[in-house]
């Protein structure tokens, strides 16, 4: 579609102005890994060297940081995945009495400001004494996460063919083997793209795990009590290898998707 | 016996996830709000006491703060809607086949971790760091120029983080756009001009509303970009209420500002919806 107002250019070397604003603090990340500073501050260029990625994981505390947040967005992923998954198949198959309940619920935790559901849970497990650490930061992860698992999934129930059902059960399925043998592999890349969308909002949240982890430290939190002693070229290799894993499954995921697309 | 397993089936494959929503967002709510009416302190224990004081108290101790964030949020917002506006127009009706490789770079951001990206801006823009320092060279700047610790910067590094969000809702809503609608504009003689002011804008609407949505809420509420890239003179509500729970561990003023900040926010956002006025707004915000 052309609308002819003019000026289509310059908008597209603005696109990309704001493109390369968005990009230049990640590769400032990238190319501060390969920096050799002579000090304790990493903060202006003074040579290449990849000795980082050779000691990527001396410091002992910041890889145990990294550990804990891996865990924690693994089990997250598998749990939110599931719940998730539960209310996003029940909210697109069926209309129940509590629906719209429920849907109110998961709009409000995915609206509220992370400061105050951090708050709050902290205040809930003071008020029980309970103690914090990576359960209580993963039980915080799953509570956020799980609204959008379940958003991702009931946008792909409701567009499901329910004559594939019937055509099932004339066949003399049972509903049980439907759901598995019909429906489930038809929902599995959207089941799929909720775990990885969960794993990536736990891996990355700063704000209500701040909140929930006591003493424990994860990947953002180390970084965040490390800012004002000077950050390690650790941290940056860390960064970068995160971001080039994500970008990478991104695209393979894309790509793989892209034949079926075409044949629908 | 069949029609009653099936009745009872969502119930059960909802009440995993619904529990566990309700036992730890919602009940934390409840929570937060009585300790924000108690007293006491964590040495002795806090007593409920339906201590209104607590909001008095903590209200008058940091308006500055609290109104601070909503002009930082708000102008975030503002800033985010003319900075994202045409380039989700240009993905949408000229970004052709790689429509989606365009939305992936805008969204590169995601995939570094949030403190991370904000700690980066800090190096870029210290003193005498990369973007400062051939400017001030150059004579461009004046020497004693800084950026940093400025509202400029805390606002800056909020639109920074939370662009995606702004351009993705917008885009949203001008790809929805029939073409046939703009043509049909077109063919009755509308200047270019007219049919984005009379067509194309008022469609986009509910993206605009969507996108305000999901930055001013996270922008007010924010503490990352103003202590990382902010002075005693930008604190927001956020740093104060972070501190109050985690370093003062005073909690009933702590949950008395938290639960006000929340308040502002839910009042902001269902004036702006009322301002607005479609039903159509709020339906899709809801989505």
């Amino acid at each position: 579609m052309r609308l002819r107002i003019g000026g289509d250019r310059l908008l597209h070397v603005y696109t990309w102005i704001l493109i390369g604003w968005l990009i230049l603090p990640i590769a400032v990340m990238i190319l501060f890994g390969f920096n050799d500073p002579q000090g304790r501050y990493n903060q202006t260029w003074q040579g290449f060297t990849l000795r980082w990625y050779g000691e990527v994981f001396a410091l002992e505390a910041l890889t145990d940081a990294l550990v804990v947040s891996l865990l924690v967005a693994v089990a997250t992923a598998l749990i939110a995945g599931a719940l998730g998954t539960g209310i996003g198949y029940a909210l697109g198959r069926w209309r129940f009495r509590g629906a719209g309940a429920l849907n109110l619920l998961m709009f409000a935790a995915i609206a509220s400001p992370e400061l105050v559901m951090g708050s709050s849970l902290l205040s809930m497990f003071v008020s029980l004494g309970a103690p914090l650490g990576p359960v209580s930061i993963t039980i915080a992860h799953v509570m956020f996460s799980v609204s959008f698992v379940a958003v991702v999934v009931r946008a792909r129930v409701v567009t499901l063919d329910r004559s594939l059902e019937e055509a099932a059960a004339d066949l003399g399925a049972s509903g049980w083997t439907t759901f598995w043998k019909v429906i489930f592999p038809i929902i599995l890349p959207a089941i799929l793209s909720g775990v990885m969308l969960a794993f990536a909002l736990s891996i990355d949240d700063f704000v209500i795990t701040n909140f929930t982890a006591g003493t424990t430290q994860t990947f953002p939190l180390w970084i965040w009590g490390s800012t004002r002693v000077g950050l390690p070229p650790q941290v940056n290799v860390m960064g970068t290898m995160i971001f080039a894993g994500g970008v990478l499954l991104a695209v393979l995921s894309n790509i793989r998707s892209r034949p079926r697309r075409k044949a629908a | 016996m069949d029609r009653v397993k099936r009745t009872l089936t969502p119930y059960l494959l909802v009440l995993p996830g619904g529990l566990w929503l309700l036992l730890f967002f919602a009940v934390p709510m409840v929570t937060m709000l009585s300790l924000s009416l108690q007293e006491g302190d964590i040495v002795n224990g806090f007593v409920f006491t339906g201590h209104w004081q607590n909001y008095v108290d903590a209200i008058s101790a940091y308006q500055t703060q609290l109104i601070r964030s909503l002009v930082y949020g708000a102008i975030t917002s503002v800033v985010l809607i003319v900075l994202a506006f045409p380039v989700a127009y240009w993905i949408a009706f000229y970004g052709g086949r790689r429509k989606a490789t365009y939305l992936f770079l805008i969204l590169l951001p995601f995939f570094v971790s949030f403190v991370l990206r904000t700690i980066s801006w800090r190096m870029l823009l210290t003193d005498d760091g990369v973007l400062l320092h051939p400017l001030k060279e150059a004579g461009l700047l004046p020497g004693d120029f800084q950026i940093l610790g400025t509202a400029t910067a805390v606002i800056a590094g909020l639109v920074y983080s939370f662009l995606p969000f702004m351009v993705l809702p917008i885009y949203v809503a001008l790809e929805r756009i029939d073409p046939r609608v703009v043509e049909a504009a077109r063919d009755l003689y509308a200047s270019p001009l007219t049919s984005f002011r009379k067509i194309i804008f008022p469609l986009a609407l509910p993206g605009v509303f969507a996108g305000v949505l999901m930055t001013f809420v996270p922008a007010t509420s924010d503490y990352v970009n103003s202590e990382l890239l902010g002075s005693s003179e930008t604190t927001m509500i956020g740093q104060v209420i972070q501190s109050q729970f985690l370093s003062n561990s005073d909690y009933p003023s702590a949950s008395a500002l938290s639960f006000t900040l929340m308040t502002v926010l839910l009042i902001g956002v269902f004036a702006y919806a009322r301002a607005l006025g479609t039903e159509d707004v709020m339906k899709v915000a809801a989505r």
